[in-house]
């Protein structure tokens, strides 16, 4: 689902002061900007918090989101990371169904992602699975047949690669 | 030395140089209104906190200085809202101090509680919830910082009253003196790329039909004088848009006037043939291009501006120069007087002349009065212009009377005209003069209302009486919301909806007496400059000029909404048969 948006992603690093989220948030829906994904936690640094936003490509050039993001004062940074220069990540929380007769075959699809089992009750089991964006989706697809009762995507996280900082 | 919110909060005040707050106390400004009484600022009680925000954008209009406005929670923070927006489209340096409930009670729907800080995000360059008294010192040294300097805007610093009650051990700390500003986000970029200050001199050096585009950045940039050295070296024409009225002498041979919806032809033509556009602190507004698609198709830009947002927002920039518009023009003469020295632009004399010959043949016109109708406005506008001095501020509301006051004043002087062009706000003449006149008391201020306007914020005359200043209104009373009325008439089949107002109700001239004021009532043309004259020789409380102006008048030139500038509509008597 995500993987097949145009996107751009954008790592921004901000002030940590109340109602920052809310600057980027509502600066976004105010000029008609479209978050495919957003994630924000506290850095290394306790003064300032890291957001990677996905951002659709189409709704509005990515110079002009920059550069009105760049507006905020608490803003300070803000790079476009090409996936070739960037890390990313995404988890994955699931709770899918386990109908009489699919435990192998749900195993079995756990087993290939490499995913890991948090949690498990009668008929159900809950999953999860750390990847980039694209195997985030095909695990998704993958547990569909089952029964998805519950889902939580986190959203992307991207670092620039290490050989390009 | 141990000090409090309140009395940090006007030591601030001052050490930033605040001479007028405009404001109107409550409940949880209270405590910082206390030791307002012992501070050197003098303090303008208005009738309604949006004119409060209104006089501060009058008064950094005119006078260059951040406007500062003072009021409580709630709902005097919501009447804000509407000078916030306006001062932020119009980039206007103001600063904003609303009071806030107890911190104990904040997210507790208080009495006169809102969230302030989350309402007016979206309508300020940027905001500030005080949580600490201690914190006050620094926030207002930035608050001022981030309002004058990049692109000027509007700041807001919320403070919850337990921060400024001298009683609220909360209130209580260790007094400093605020050094320096610790905003890693915000470092505007003043000094122009000088890689980019040669790629626009080598495109005006091959240019053969430049103009240069003028807009607000100039007078905020307090670049008029450079404009006018650069215009004159290169000789090239100049437009000059609503919110740079003044920002180029009308009176100068290359000057255009205002380009746009109501802009006069040649500006209009000039900006559509050019091969070139200068843009010098311009945003390329909707109003100014019409429909995009069709604007000045031929022209290669040069853009100019301290906001890099504003670069390719609209319009595709072929060179785009971050920076403060006074510096880039000063380098742009240099790299220009190096050019010169070894090469020749082309012969732009055609361009020249085709550019003066629409100046002769589509000169800003209107019918003759005629016995049996209202006062033509633009008359009155013109016998204004020539009855009172030629540094004389002139303050306007939005509609027919703005474009006309924009199109017939001659501005010979920058800051000389103030009004709201981007959020186009309904009675902002009234309270925009009064700020002015208490910026510079020394010079005539003239508002030019509407009718439909002067009932949105005459009340604040009181304010002017009471407080010394003198400021004259002319009503252009045509008994319509007038611009609404004209686009009913044009484009909605002369279907008129809910636009009649009502030209003796209220009677105008008893209404400008009771709140103090010297009214007059002009009826016809010949009333028109003794009135006038009277008014000028007031100068011991406001004048209001009831002009009763001809209702179907029409401000022409027009390009209509959604049509290309090329499609403008001229004057009847100038359309070619």
């Amino acid at each position: 689902m995500t993987s097949s948006t145009p996107s751009h992603t954008l790592v921004v690093r901000v002030e940590n002061k109340p109602g920052v989220l809310a600057r980027v948030a509502g600066l976004f829906a105010r000029r008609g900007f479209n978050i495919v994904s957003l994630a924000v936690a506290p850095t290394e640094n306790v003064l300032f918090s890291r957001l990677t936003i996905v951002v659709d490509a189409e709704s509005a050039p990515i110079e002009q989101v920059v550069k009105q993001l760049d507006k905020l004062i608490n803003v300070v940074e803000i790079q476009e990371l090409a996936p070739t220069e960037s890390v990313t990540r995404e988890l994955i929380l699931a709770t899918v169904q386990v109908n009489d007769g699919q435990e192998d075959r749900i195993m079995k699809n756990i087993e290939n992602f490499e995913a890991n089992i948090l949690n498990v009750g009668p008929q159900r089991i809950m999953v999860s699975l750390s990847g980039d964006v694209d195997q985030v989706d095909k695990f998704e697809a993958s547990l569909e047949e089952f029964g998805i009762m519950e889902i939580q995507r986190t959203g992307t996280i991207a670092l620039p690669s290490i050989s390009n900082s | 030395m141990q000090t409090n919110g309140g009395k940090a909060l006007m030591k601030s005040l001052e050490a930033e140089g605040v001479e007028i707050l405009f404001g109107l106390p409550g409940g949880a400004i209270l405590p910082a209104y206390d030791p307002l009484i012992d501070s050197s600022m003098r303090h303008i009680l208005v009738r309604h906190e949006q004119g409060a925000g209104h006089m501060a954008e009058g008064y950094a209009h005119a006078t260059g200085k951040p406007g500062v406005a003072m009021v409580t929670s709630g709902p005097a923070a919501t009447n804000m809202v509407t000078p916030l927006a306006d001062a932020m489209l119009d980039s206007v340096p103001l600063v904003c101090i609303t009071g806030q409930v107890a911190s104990g009670a904040i997210g507790s729907d208080a009495f006169q509680e809102c969230d302030t800080t989350g309402i007016t995000m979206a309508v300020t360059k940027h905001n500030f919830l005080v949580s600490e008294a201690s914190e006050i010192p620094q926030v207002i040294h930035d608050a001022f910082h981030i309002a004058t300097t990049g692109r000027p805007g509007p700041v807001l610093v919320d403070i919850p009253k337990d921060l400024v009650d001298p009683n609220n051990p909360a209130s209580q700390f260790e007094d400093y003196e605020p050094s320096g500003h610790n905003l890693p986000g915000y470092n505007p970029i003043i000094d122009p790329d000088p890689e980019r200050i040669r790629e626009a001199a080598e495109l005006i050096l091959q240019s053969e039909r430049p103009i240069i585009y003028s807009g607000g950045g100039i007078l905020k940039a307090r670049a008029a004088s450079q404009l006018r050295e650069l215009a004159e070296m290169l000789d090239i024409h100049v437009v000059t848009t609503l919110m740079n009225r003044g920002g180029f002498p009308d009176d100068h041979p290359l000057a255009l006037g205002m380009p746009g919806m109501h802009g006069n032809y040649t500006a209009v033509t000039a900006l559509q043939e050019a091969d070139l556009l200068i843009t010098l602190g311009a945003r390329f507004d909707d109003r100014v291009t019409g429909r995009l698609d069709g604007f000045a198709p031929d022209a290669k830009i040069i853009h100019a501006d301290i906001d890099p947002a504003e670069f390719n927002k609209v319009r595709f920039a072929d060179v785009a120069i971050q920076g403060d518009v006074g510096k880039t023009i000063n380098e742009l003469l240099n790299a220009l007087n190096q050019l010169h020295e070894t090469r020749q632009h082309p012969d732009r004399s055609e361009w020249k002349s085709t550019v003066s010959g629409w100046k002769e043949r589509f000169p800003l016109v209107y019918d003759e009065w005629e016995l049996g109708e209202g006062l033509k406005p633009q008359y009155v506008i013109e016998q204004l212009r020539d009855l009172t001095p030629d540094d004389t501020i002139v303050a306007s509301g939005v509609g027919q009377h703005q474009m006309w006051a924009s199109q017939f004043w001659h501005f010979n002087h920058p800051y000389t005209w103030i009004n709201s062009g981007g959020l186009g706000t309904m009675g902002f003449a009234v309270p925009a003069a009064i700020g002015a006149k208490a910026g510079v008391p020394d010079r005539m201020v003239w508002a030019i209302d509407g009718d439909g306007c002067f009932q949105m914020t005459n009340q604040e005359l009181v304010t002017a009486r009471i407080e010394n200043l003198p400021v004259k209104i002319a009503i252009l009373n045509n008994g319509y919301l007038g611009m609404v009325r004209q686009w009913q008439e044009l484009f909605y089949d002369e279907r008129y909806s809910e636009v009649h107002l009502q030209p003796d109700l209220p009677d105008y001239k008893m209404l400008a007496e009771s709140m103090g004021c010297v009214g007059i009532r002009v009826e016809s043309p010949e009333e028109v400059q003794p009135a006038i004259e009277e008014a000028n020789e007031v100068d011991d409380r406001p004048v209001v000029i009831d002009f009763r102006t001809e209702a179907s008048e029409n401000v022409y030139p027009m390009v209509p909404a959604g049509k290309s500038n090329s499609d403008v509509i001229v004057h009847p008597s100038q359309e070619t048969p």
